[in-house]
């Protein structure tokens, strides 16, 4: 897909500094048309940096942005094709749910009934229908998130940006909304490019992920390639969990669910023998932490073994798991 | 903290000496104003409104009441814009010597109104030559009149924080439309709030308009001092204080209700 499609952003050697902390330093990211980008990293690795920088919202020390293949890099935030839900939601107090919608295509001076119209089918796809004489004050917080979804994507952008719009929900919400974002995203078609720190959303939600670490990418890539395959400590650190283990006078690393844990098997090429120190049950899977005889501590996340503490048991894997950063 | 029952009833009858304090003597006046006898007897032993029609129909008083409500307008007008770009400039921009220019326009809400009066009287008379007229008088009301509309506009602004701005001008509106459509309806009730307390302000004040009145310019306040002690306008005098009552109090309390979040600028 990511040969044919074309690019819709394409951000150039792009720097940003506040007072003497470089919050964003020289990045080049090309983003595909239609695809759910995730700009993951910790907070202020640069992330929300580049979104805003995207909007309009500030402007860019060094380095060009281009939108559809024009420069966009000095327009005010008005004069681009992208449209932003925020992380506090900013919608109007002053306006009903329905006006908060229509905004964008009043201030384009889109005729009456078309924009109620489009304001209405808005709500519908957000699920909303009926609550547009509410004001924003009377909504739920996953209320007001779905209505500041609708109030972006109403503009038909070419590109939506979030900035951590989950952040303030629940986890059961938040797990929900996950799903009917990625579902909302294949349904219109446009390009998402979406700001989190929460390693797993970017990994549930996105076509791609670009790992941000001070003010620079560490990674860019699939779930799959930056899960399986990081390229930095920083990236195997910062996505989910890893096993720094010294194996043969090598330093290996390796994702604990790769490793098995058993009293007598083997399943793999590679073999570790150890004592069991603690078994934690978290429903689906265990942790087990095993003491290992070459004195390293490993962690091995499977399904529950009938095993117990103290026990001398057999760690294993496949060797083609192993990573090397 | 929990308080003895003791301690509880202590305090509450101290509150209740300094609200009487307060209060016994400004209703003994706008009673007096309806009190029929000329010599005001107490108790009052029959109630009328004569002194009130005789209010009415003095040319001075109603002269004065204009140019009251004159100068409040004015200077409130003056205050609104001048306290919102103010507000404006300093929540939104960083500048060179931002904290001083925040201070200088607290500063004449704290001032002493003779020092106010005394330098603006001389500013105007001997440094730009211009004599005193209403105009000086509302020049030196909005002085103070800008800080309480600065305050309120001020902290308003900042709990509205700039995300509504970025939110307008990222749908398409551009800096003029977002102030219409955006900020100014949701700064709306705290300039409202700030305008009635300016004009509360300014209604009742009696030094600084002392020291920039013209000749012959009388505010309310003025009137009442230069009528206290004659004899024969002591009814009147009444009426006058009781209307100056409910003029200063009504734009604060409905200030006070309207801008419960933002802050009041003191001196009341």
């Amino acid at each position: 897909m990511r040969e044919s499609a074309e690019i819709t952003v394409s951000i150039r050697n792009l720097s940003r500094s506040f007072g003497a902390i470089k919050a964003v330093n020289h990045v080049d990211l090309d983003i595909y048309s239609g695809e759910f980008l995730t700009l993951l990293g910790p907070s202020g690795s640069g992330k929300t940096t580049v979104l805003r920088i995207i909007a309009g919202f500030e402007k860019p020390d060094e380095g060009t942005i281009h939108l559809g293949g024009k420069d966009v890099s000095q327009l005010p935030p008005y004069e681009r094709d992208v449209n932003t839900v925020f992380q506090d939601y900013a919608l109007f107090p002053h306006m009903n749910v329905l006006s908060n919608i229509e905004y964008g295509l009043r201030v384009q001076r889109i005729e009456k009934t078309e924009r109620k119209a489009r304001a209405e089918q808005a709500l519908e796809q957000v699920r909303l229908s009926g609550y547009g004489d509410r004001k924003p004050a009377q909504l739920s917080g996953g209320q007001r998130q779905r209505v500041a979804l609708a109030r972006a994507l109403v503009n038909r952008p070419s590109v939506l940006l979030l900035d951590e719009p989950l952040g303030a929900l629940d986890l059961k919400l938040r797990e929900q909304m996950q799903i009917e974002l990625k579902e909302l995203q294949r349904e219109v078609g446009i390009t998402f490019i979406f700001v989190t720190h929460d390693q797993e959303e970017a990994l549930t939600m996105s076509d791609r992920i670009a790992v941000f670490n001070q003010g620079r990418i560490e990674q860019i890539g699939t779930p799959r390639e930056i899960y399986e395959n990081p390229q930095s400590a920083f990236v195997s650190e910062f996505v989910g969990q890893t096993n720094k283990i010294l194996f043969e006078g090598k330093r290996i690393n390796i994702r604990p669910e790769f490793i098995s844990v058993s009293k007598s098997k083997e399943s793999g090429d590679r073999t570790l023998t150890g004592l069991l120190k603690d078994a934690i049950f978290v429903g689906a899977s265990t942790r087990f932490l095993v003491d290992a005889e070459n004195g390293e501590q490993v962690i091995s996340v499977k399904p529950l073994e009938d095993l117990s503490i103290g026990d001398s048991v057999i760690l294993s894997w496949e060797s083609k798991k192993e990573f090397l950063a | 903290m929990t308080l003895t029952n003791k301690a509880r009833y202590a305090l509450m009858s101290l509150m209740g000496v300094g609200l009487a304090f307060i209060y016994i003597p400004l209703s003994v006046v706008v009673i007096n104003s309806f009190n029929a006898s000329r010599t005001f007897s107490w108790p009052p032993t029959d109630l009328s409104l004569k002194w009130w029609s005789k209010a009415a129909a003095n040319t001075g008083v109603r002269q004065a009441l204009g140019w009251s409500i004159s100068a409040g307008l004015t200077a409130t007008a003056i205050a609104l814009l001048l306290g919102t770009c103010l507000a404006f400039a300093v929540s939104r921009y960083e500048f060179f010597g931002k904290g001083i220019i925040s201070l200088l326009v607290v500063l004449p809400i704290s001032l002493p109104g003779v020092v106010t009066g005394i330098a603006l009287s001389n500013a105007f008379t001997q440094q730009l030559g211009i004599s005193t007229s209403l105009l000086t008088v509302i020049i030196g009301h909005a002085t103070f009149c800008i800080v309480v509309v600065y305050n309120n506009a001020l902290a308003r602004l900042r709990r509205m924080g700039t995300s509504l701005q970025e939110a307008s001008m990222d749908l398409g509106a551009n800096g003029f439309t977002t102030f219409r459509l955006i900020t100014l309806p949701n700064l709306a009730s705290a300039l409202f709030a700030g305008g009635l307390l300016a004009f509360g302000l300014s209604f009742d004040e009696i030094v600084v308009t002392t020291f920039t009145a013209g000749p012959g310019i009388q505010t309310l306040p003025i009137w009442i001092y230069n009528n206290l002690f004659r004899p024969n306008q002591a009814p009147v005098v009444n009426v006058v204080a009781a209307t100056l009552v409910v003029f200063s109090v009504l734009p604060i309390y409905l200030s006070q209700r309207l801008s419960q979040d933002s802050t009041s600028g003191g001196r009341f």
